[in-house]
């Protein structure tokens, strides 16, 4: 059963030849017997998925099934479930229930899933390795048979292990700067960061604001579908969700490709990657081709301010986002402070481990009096002349693609004393966020036995077209099915 | 040396919506602390704020009934500190394109003269919770009820030069937002607040001095003592020789003293940017049009109708029609009494000292404006005098009966004006006061005698066991005695 997707689980279930609490024991046993291996979830929610799958089939058994009811999945600990702690990947959230669903949890829950647990991830999201967890390293299921502890890449590193792993069909995720696409990629396993605003951000822990977006792993384009299908749609507790309808994500997967114009920028397709990646991520292309798409060079020229502009932008946010931390009304407070400031600095000093008061110090300082200008409205406005690249491009295009990132899932520890090699790591997802657009990371194949990812950007609510090119070339492949060992 | 005196105003507007300006909470206040706090107020990770449609309508309200300019696209920003009560770590406010530009508000003054204040700007905001740091033995307790109320923030240009200027604005302010409805205007609770600006120049002088400023003060007397008081320590500072710091100052009225809180050197850097959870509200024409339509009438054209449809005078005119609750009981009571003039004199004299001698506000009082205006129907027409008629208010006012009439009659006020009984009443009297006669009728000087004539009231109130009509006594005596 660990090998099956959503939608064939989805029937599994609808059939009668398996209940949800069967179904869900057997992933809850495998999920507890492997995940030593790989540290994916910080918390297994056993008790109440057992609950969960009970109701789900009482509620087949009523006749009120969804595709979701009684499926097991999990959710990235960033999204708030209502009395089950959710941590962050921090200290300061380590011992934090909130009393609250997140929307995209409620939504999940309505359906009818069942979540097994909460995946780790980077520190409040911050991280391209999941290394910055308080709970510990992540590690990519890929590599370990030849000894070697490699990454999953960050900040979703948790949901792309535990879905590589088999652990769970699928799980949510968040990508504020490539977490969703980048660990799926170096994890070989599927996944989708929709257009800012299309997915609630209510009760998902915020990073940076603007750029936060949540969305969906799993192995196939057709499991993000019915993800989406859940996920989607405006929120009135969110002002930033937009109010637009939402088409059905797997009625679309079947079109056909003919004549779908493909663009390469230029600019992400240059000395910063491997002869080996690039030679898979265009051998990809050329399976388009074979599908009746068209392939043209086009140019994000600002592309290369991205990085810089992103690294302003998303501390400051973090930096206001992050001052609700202060051991106040809820989570960590340190032992016996002496008065107010000494509460503040030593909760927040023992409460935030290095890569977020990294992030915090640069965002403080990018908006300080005499900075702001320099700093701040610099980024903004190169951010401006990024969306508009892409606007350009989709003048001439209909989708643009490109590696997802420079390599393949590198050794545990490696990048982790230089944060600005790290940065890189999402040197080619990072734009997309500033731009808000949506975009995928699709399994194209292996460098070393390691997975890359094939990225697909669209225009801004493009998410059936991008998860129709997806399934497509799915259909022709068979890299989102390859099993690590 | 001669000094002009420059006083600015920022003045924080609670804005009297049902719930917050973000969150769904309830605004009342005196709740248990901390039970009108959801996980949105409480800045619970991941919650999100909603804006108030409502608080937008009370600020465009506001910015029309001060003849402002609308900001048509209206931006919030981040203002970023660490405080207890402050559970984001910012306060979400408007910095870069507040709702309500530059307008102005006209002051009628003592001395009779108009004096146009200017309004810099308006901007919508949240308000903190409270810090209490009594009876937590040694510790503080965090109140977040008032997290996220509404509030606008009101500035002005510093175009007041007196105490008495500054704290007539005040009052012409709070009679307009509480004329709008948009605020309570209740200061003991904090509904309305201000800080005070204010520097010295030499007479005549266009250079600005240094200013300081004064925070939070809550009551026009506070507020005209913090201003007299800022202004003498200055001016023994500039006098002496020295120079004014620019400070952040808090003033103890109750003492009559002020510290410095901080100096600009030491001021935060809120490091405002714009909230990227909240996108620009755009104000249209319909949305400003309907406002308009829900303009009560303002204090201006309320003062100007009182003078015209109840003859009253500037004066008269103007106390009763700054105050909207006031306002509407004055009329109550004219609509019931019929005799506007006598209501406004028993509103402005017994029932406005009562209110003060218990710290009430005109709605807190335990009469009505009908009661009071069928008081004043008894008065004119002479059925109790105005000794009997504070017999009459005060059983109304505590509440004894509800009925004027039936409180005359229970305590027998009603006065004898039958002129007949009246005249036997001032015989009998005159007889057994031979002396008094005489006395009266000898002294030629009119004012002496008329002095003198109160000398026969008393036996004559007693006579009647206090029920004679005064006045007609009065005359009765005056033809008996002979002019």
């Amino acid at each position: 059963m660990h090998n099956k997707s959503v939608a064939e689980l989805s029937r599994e279930l609808e059939s009668g030849k398996i209940s949800s609490v069967e179904l869900t024991r057997q992933f809850l046993d495998r999920l507890k017997q492997e995940d030593g291996k790989y540290n994916s979830f910080i918390t297994i929610t056993e008790e109440q998925a057992l609950a969960e799958a009970k109701a789900a089939d009482e509620m087949r058994a009523a006749g009120k099934a969804t595709a979701w009811t009684g499926v097991p999945f999990a959710h990235k600990d960033i999204f708030c479930t209502n009395g089950v702690r959710t941590t962050c990947g921090s200290k300061m959230l380590e011992n934090f229930v909130p009393p609250y669903d997140a929307t995209v949890t409620a939504r999940f829950r309505q359906a009818g899933a069942v979540c097994l647990g909460k995946t780790n991830m980077d520190e409040f999201a911050m991280g391209s390795s999941n290394e910055s967890s308080y709970f510990g390293a992540v590690t990519n299921p890929w590599g370990l048979s030849s000894g070697q502890k490699r990454v999953p890449g960050g900040s979703s590193g948790g949901s792309a292990a535990a879905v590589a792993a088999r652990l769970v069909p699928a799980a949510t995720a968040t990508d504020t700067g490539g977490s969703i696409r980048q660990p799926a990629a170096l994890c070989g396993v599927t996944g989708l960061k929709p257009t800012y605003g299309r997915v609630s951000r209510y009760g998902m822990i915020a990073f940076a604001s603007s750029l936060d977006q949540g969305g969906t792993i799993a192995r196939s384009a057709e499991d993000n579908a019915l993800m989406l299908n859940v996920m989607a749609g405006f929120d009135p507790k969110d002002s930033t969700s937009i109010d637009r309808e939402v088409p059905d994500y797997t009625a679309t997967l079947n079109e056909p490709l003919k004549g779908l114009k493909i663009g390469l920028p230029k600019e992400y397709f240059t000395d910063q990657l491997s002869p080996a990646m690039e030679e898979q991520v265009r051998n990809a292309v050329k399976e388009y081709e074979k599908l009746g798409a068209t392939v043209k060079e086009v140019s994000l020229p600002n592309a290369k301010l991205a990085i810089a502009a992103y690294y302003v932008i998303a501390p400051a946010e973090a930096s206001a986002n992050l001052s609700r931390f202060d051991g106040v009304r809820y989570g960590y407070r340190c032992e016996d402070p002496k008065d107010l400031m000494d509460m503040y600095t030593r909760t927040r000093a023992e409460g935030f481990g290095a890569e977020v008061k990294r992030r915090i110090l640069v965002g403080t300082y990018a908006l300080s009096h005499g900075y702001y200008d320099a700093y701040y409205l610099k980024a903004q406005k190169v951010r401006r002349l990024i969306q508009q690249d892409f606007a350009n491009a989709f003048k001439e295009v209909d989708v643009l693609m490109s590696p997802t990132s420079p390599s393949p899932a590198f050794i545990q520890g490696e990048k982790t004393n230089d944060p600005v090699t790290m940065y890189l790591e999402d040197i080619f997802t990072i734009a997309i966020n500033l731009a808000g657009l949506p975009a995928m990371s699709v399994p194209a194949g292996f460098v070393d036995g390691l997975p890359v990812g094939l990225q697909i950007i669209g225009d801004y609510f493009a998410e059936a077209r991008l998860l129709n090119a997806a399934h497509q070339f799915q259909q022709v492949t068979d890299w989102h099915q390859r099993e690590p060992k | 040396m001669q000094w002009d005196i420059v006083i600015g105003l920022e003045i924080h507007v609670q804005l009297a919506t049902k719930t917050k300006i973000f969150s769904g909470s309830s605004t009342a206040y005196g709740a248990e602390p901390n039970t009108q706090a959801n996980a949105v107020d409480l800045a619970m990770p991941g919650t999100l704020p909603v804006p108030n449609e409502n608080a937008f309508r009370y600020a465009v309200m506001f910015g029309l009934a001060v003849n402002a300019e609308i900001g048509r696209r209206s931006m919030f920003e981040r203002k970023n500190y660490f405080y207890p009560d402050l559970p984001k770590g910012y306060q979400t406010t408007q910095l870069e394109q507040p709702i309500v530009g530059p307008g102005y508000v006209d002051v009628d003054l003592a001395n009779g003269e108009t004096k146009r204040v200017r309004i810099h700007h308006a901007h919508l905001e949240e308000d903190a919770g409270k810090s209490l740091h009594e009876d937590y033995h040694g510790m503080s307790g965090i109140d977040l009820n008032r997290a996220g109320t509404p509030l606008i923030e009101v500035v002005t240009e510093p175009d007041m030069n007196s105490a008495e200027e500054a704290v007539a604005f005040a009052k012409k302010l709070h009679s307009l937002v509480t004329s709008l409805g948009i605020c309570d205007g209740d200061m003991s609770q904090g509904s309305m607040r201000f800080d005070v600006n204010i520097s010295l120049k030499p007479k005549g002088s266009d250079q600005l001095g240094t200013r300081t400023e004064t925070k939070n003060l809550n009551s026009f007397r506070f507020m005209e003592q913090a201003i007299a008081h800022e202004v003498e320590r200055q001016m023994d500072i500039l006098e002496d020789g020295g120079r004014i710091i620019q400070e952040t100052r808090l003033y103890n009225g109750d003492r009559d003293e002020s510290r410095s809180m901080r100096t600009k050197e030491e001021a935060n850097d809120y490091r405002y940017f714009p909230c990227p959870d909240l996108l620009p509200v755009v104000i249209d024409d319909d949305f400003i049009e309907d406002a308009r339509s829900r303009l009560p009438e303002l204090p201006d054209a309320r003062k100007a109708r009182f003078k015209e449809q109840y003859g009253l005078n500037d004066y008269d005119a103007g106390l009763l029609s700054g105050d909207a609750k006031l306002a509407a009981f004055f009329e109550e009571a004219a609509a019931h009494g019929k005799d506007a003039k006598l209501a406004a004199n028993w509103i402005q004299g017994e029932f406005s000292a009562r209110l003060k001698a218990e710290d009430k506000s005109v709605a807190e009082s335990p009469i009505t404006g009908a009661q009071l205006g069928d008081l004043v129907v008894r008065i004119a027409d002479n059925t109790v005098s105005s000794a009997g008629a504070k017999k009459v208010f005060e059983a109304l006012w505590t509440g004894e009966n509800d009925n004027v009439d039936a409180i005359i009659d229970a305590k027998g006020l009603k006065q004898v004006s039958d002129t007949g009984a009246l005249e036997a009443m001032v015989d009998e009297v005159l007889a057994g006061m031979p002396d008094q006669v005489a006395q009266y009728q000898n002294e030629e000087d009119p004012k002496k005698r008329k002095k003198m004539l109160g000398g026969f009231m008393g036996p004559l109130m007693k006579a009647s066991k206090g029920q004679g009509n005064p006045k007609l006594f009065n005359e009765i005596l005056v033809k008996k005695l002979g002019g």
